[in-house]
């Protein structure tokens, strides 16, 4: 009998679950590894839908159309071939994810609902309400259960992964990780090893995502040899509601069902936004972007957003903030289409979104950039593989709305049977592979022990506040060369100032602040990657926006950005990789025509 | 207005053998505060309300906007989620504490572990054939699926469960937000195939019947979920598996 391959899946998201349950499924042996219990884990924010050609409404609609769109809305930037896979993949995998129970909208006569989101002209999204990311994930969620009652899945729940275990030969063996309850840091041998860690959002301080959504795991990962692709490459969210502790998401399918966005024609008029009349509003995206209306792209809606606030002055109340009005749609047709988001604003903002339009500012909300993968999902170190948010391969310069979802699922059903695939390929671990594993605990641990001997007077949520502020200000929505370089000398700055962190708690007990210090020392590595790659570019593409260069530049930037770590500078190095665009010849992106 | 401050209080607890304590806090009032956002500003300065130097507050967290189901704790007495709560519509002194029906880990952090085993234990999920492609799923009515998805926001927070006064370790009971799932899956129409196992799941000790119908679970239920109706209809199945089993040879 050929031996059970066993396979760490790092992180519990639509796309580790994804992985988990086609190795699960084959055979194979898993072990999952979450900072959370999976089902909280970050997916379930994702509130619209997931994309897939089904062309259930008579529009003629295809996965190529789909495969067009998506490549157009990421300018170009995405690997064309694996673009078409997930494309073609979409239909199948929104069939499955019924089949599992979603409950997913319907027609009168019992079939999925679609409807349109940013950046396309065809009713393609499926959702189950408000909160299809949610949904989503408790199907794959409960499917993973099912295998871990059979005894196919172990689940390392409250876990943190630390590190990848690499032999002599640069091969990914396994990893280290810390359990969050009793502190024990330990290694575990794998076959091979899929990263689902997610997005970054925590480097920019406040955005869309989740607590745990540190990007700490890649940071990680690329101090240790993984390339890390097209790190600038961040989107900033149009329509987030601004809040303390965080930005919360309010999803494009307000404007999918009708949602429309506008500021009154006069700077400063302080009637609140009902009482403002028709014909003394600006719906400044229909005006520019007639085609597309308030379906323009995000990154286009974001600066169209910042254009009229900044450059226009005319915010609403003179603050930074736009109106999102449903409230010309009746109230029974916005509880069964949206329920779910606009409770979300009236439960943190107090005002009622049925009634009154609502205030919204853009917000850092998803991570097309990630660590390098090729079309199987393996990074750069063979036997590690890179799925969903946390890899950089489907969404080129700038993701469209409901593709996430998809994406995850994709890069998981991908990974799954290639690491099964690898596993079974032979390159057994050497004679090596014990001390390989000893070797990264012990570094792992004496981490830990400077940590908690460090000494100093520097506050790490402080030294967090100030990286979020920093990204936020300069590496977000419009880009210069030398405010970005500025930011490079605050990251300096910042590990400079890491050294001489000290912690108030040093108990070794579930000490949540002594995790997120760990985690900080990646974050402001991976701070640095995407601040160069910013840096580099000059040009505009996607979400990425300098006032100074405002042209793509095919010619020399239709390249992947790839940052590897210089150990011995202690800074990022940068090459540039040929984009595939073998099956779609790239045009220019516009978005305002007829 | 300017020297407006927050006051609040937490029970602490370092481990989940050592004595809860609880320390005082007072921080500059906000418009826009969230129970969440408080942790943060203790985490950015240690101090308790008299100036001892302390240590950041341990609690569950991830996505804050009320739909992971992690920050569930007692906020002036009352199981609901930290994420939503607003400070400017809580009582001062506000009292922050760990739920009192699960193991403390520490502070405000507990072991909700029981839910996800229920979760097993009732087979809470449609039981595919594979994951390869098979085609469409079933058709389902628009009232159905709404019907369903009311169910399917359940995310396992547990405050029905801490609400309830027969959750606790005398009766064993498993607790409304399991039930609604049995009831969910039970409606789905290939999840059905499972519902005899949910159902002789749900019977005996620790069951259906240790249900006391003091509908504090639908009161507590941030989702609103309809739990007393769930239990009620799956209480009838319950009862009605039962007459059948006892005719059964």
């Amino acid at each position: 009998m050929a031996k059970t391959a066993k396979i760490i899946i790092v992180g519990g998201g639509l796309a580790g679950l994804s992985a988990a349950i086609k190795v699960a499924e084959a055979g194979g042996e898993v072990k999952l590894f979450s900072l959370v219990p999976v089902k909280r884990s970050h997916s379930v924010c994702a509130q619209g839908g997931i994309n897939s050609a089904k062309n259930l409404k008579g529009e003629g609609d295809s996965p190529w159309l789909h495969f067009d769109d998506t490549v157009y809305g990421g300018d170009f930037l995405a690997n064309q071939p694996a673009v078409k896979l997930m494309c073609e993949m979409g239909p199948d995998i929104i069939d499955l994810l019924d089949r599992m129970g979603v409950p997913f909208n319907r027609t009168p006569e019992g079939l999925l609902d679609f409807r349109r989101f940013g950046g396309t002209l065809f009713n393609r999204t499926a959702f189950a309400g408000a909160t299809t990311g949610q949904q989503l994930l408790y199907a794959l969620d409960e499917q993973v259960r099912r295998y871990e009652a059979e005894g196919k899945v172990k689940k390392y729940e409250y876990w943190e992964f630390l590190s990848a275990v690499i032999d002599g030969k640069g091969t990914c063996r396994g990893i280290c990780a810390m359990d969050l309850r009793s502190m024990e840091v330990e290694t575990f041998a794998a076959d091979a090893v899929i990263m689902a860690t997610g997005g970054i959002g925590a480097i920019f301080g406040k955005s869309t995502n989740s607590v745990v959504c540190t990007g700490s795991a890649q940071g990680s990962l690329y101090l240790q040899g993984a390339a890390y692709g097209n790190g600038e490459m961040i989107q900033v969210h149009p329509t987030c509601i601004p809040g303390e502790d965080k930005l919360r998401l309010m999803s494009e399918s307000a404007r999918g069902e009708g949602g429309r966005v506008w500021v009154p024609k006069t700077a400063g008029d302080k009637r609140p936004g009902k009482q403002i009349p028709e014909g003394e509003r600006f719906y400044f995206l229909e005006e520019w972007y007639p085609k597309y209306g308030n379906l323009v792209p995000r990154d286009i809606a974001t600066r169209a957003i910042h254009k009229v606030v900044y450059d226009q002055g005319m915010g609403v109340e003179g603050q930074p903030m736009v109106y999102l009005d449903l409230s010309h749609i009746d109230r029974a047709t916005l509880d069964r289409k949206l329920g779910g988001i606009l409770d979300i604003y009236e439960k943190f903002v107090g005002d009622d979104p049925h009634e009154v339009p609502m205030k919204i500012f853009p917000g850092m909300h998803y991570t097309m950039g990630g660590l390098w993968v090729d079309i199987n999902q393996q990074t750069n170190i063979p036997g590690l593989y890179a799925t969903g948010e946390c890899d950089y391969s489907i969404h080129g310069a700038n993701r469209l709305g409901a593709n996430s979802l998809l994406s995850c699922i994709y890069a998981g059903f991908i990974a799954g049977p290639h690491a099964l695939k690898y596993a079974a390929g032979g390159d057994a671990p050497g004679a090596d592979l014990e001390s390989a594993l000893a070797a990264e605990k012990k570094r792992q641990l004496g981490k830990n022990d400077a940590l908690l001997n460090n000494q100093g007077g520097e506050n790490p949520f402080q030294l967090w506040r100030e990286l979020g502020d920093t990204m936020s200000k300069n590496v977000t929505v419009t880009r210069y060369n030398d405010r970005i370089a500025e930011t490079e000398k605050t990251l300096l700055e910042l590990q400079e100032r890491y050294k001489k962190v000290n912690l108030s708690d040093k108990s070794m007990w579930s000490n949540q602040s002594f995790l997120f210090t760990r985690q900080l020392e990646n974050m402001l590595h991976l701070a640095r990657v995407v601040a160069l790659g910013a840096r580099l570019r000059d040009e505009s593409r996607g979400s990425h926006y300098k006032p100074d260069f405002p042209e793509r530049n095919d010619e020399r930037f239709l390249k992947t950005t790839k940052a590897f770590y210089n150990s011995g500078s202690n800074e990022p190095r940068i090459e540039w990789e040929d984009v595939d665009v073998s099956l779609i010849k790239p045009r220019p992106r516009r978005y305002d025509s007829k | 207005m300017a020297n407006k401050t927050v006051l609040f209080k937490i029970k602490r607890q370092a481990n989940p053998t050592s004595e809860p304590f609880w320390e005082e806090f007072e921080i500059a009032h906000r418009p826009g505060l969230n129970v969440i956002s408080l942790f943060m500003e203790v985490a950015l300065k240690p101090l308790t309300r008299d100036g001892k130097a302390t240590t950041p507050v341990n609690y569950d967290s991830n996505c804050l906007e009320e739909v992971c189901g992690s920050c569930a704790m007692l906020i002036n007495g009352r199981a609901r989620m930290a994420c939503s709560a607003l400070v400017d519509n809580l009582e001062q002194p506000i009292t922050i504490e760990p739920f009192s029906k699960f193991p403390v880990v520490r502070d405000l952090q507990v072991d909700r572990s029981v839910l996800f085993e229920n979760l097993k234990t009732v087979k809470a999920w449609v039981p595919v054939d594979g994951t390869y492609a098979l085609g469409d799923g079933p058709r389902q009515l628009p009232q159905v699926q709404e019907q369903a998805y009311q169910l399917s926001q359940c995310m396992s927070c547990c405050c029905c469960m801490e609400s309830c006064p027969q959750f606790n370790e005398g009766t064993g009971f498993v607790g409304a937000a399991t039930i609604a799932q049995v009831r969910l899956f039970n409606m789905h129409p290939t999840g059905k195939v499972l519902k005899d196992e949910r159902l002789a799941a749900l019977m005996g000790d620790g069951g259906i019947q240790e249900c006391g119908y003091a509908q504090n679970c639908v009161e507590a239920c941030p989702k609103e979920i309809p739990l007393t109706k769930s239990i009620s209809d799956v209480g009838g199945d319950v009862m009605k598996k039962a007459v059948l089993d006892f005719f059964r040879l």
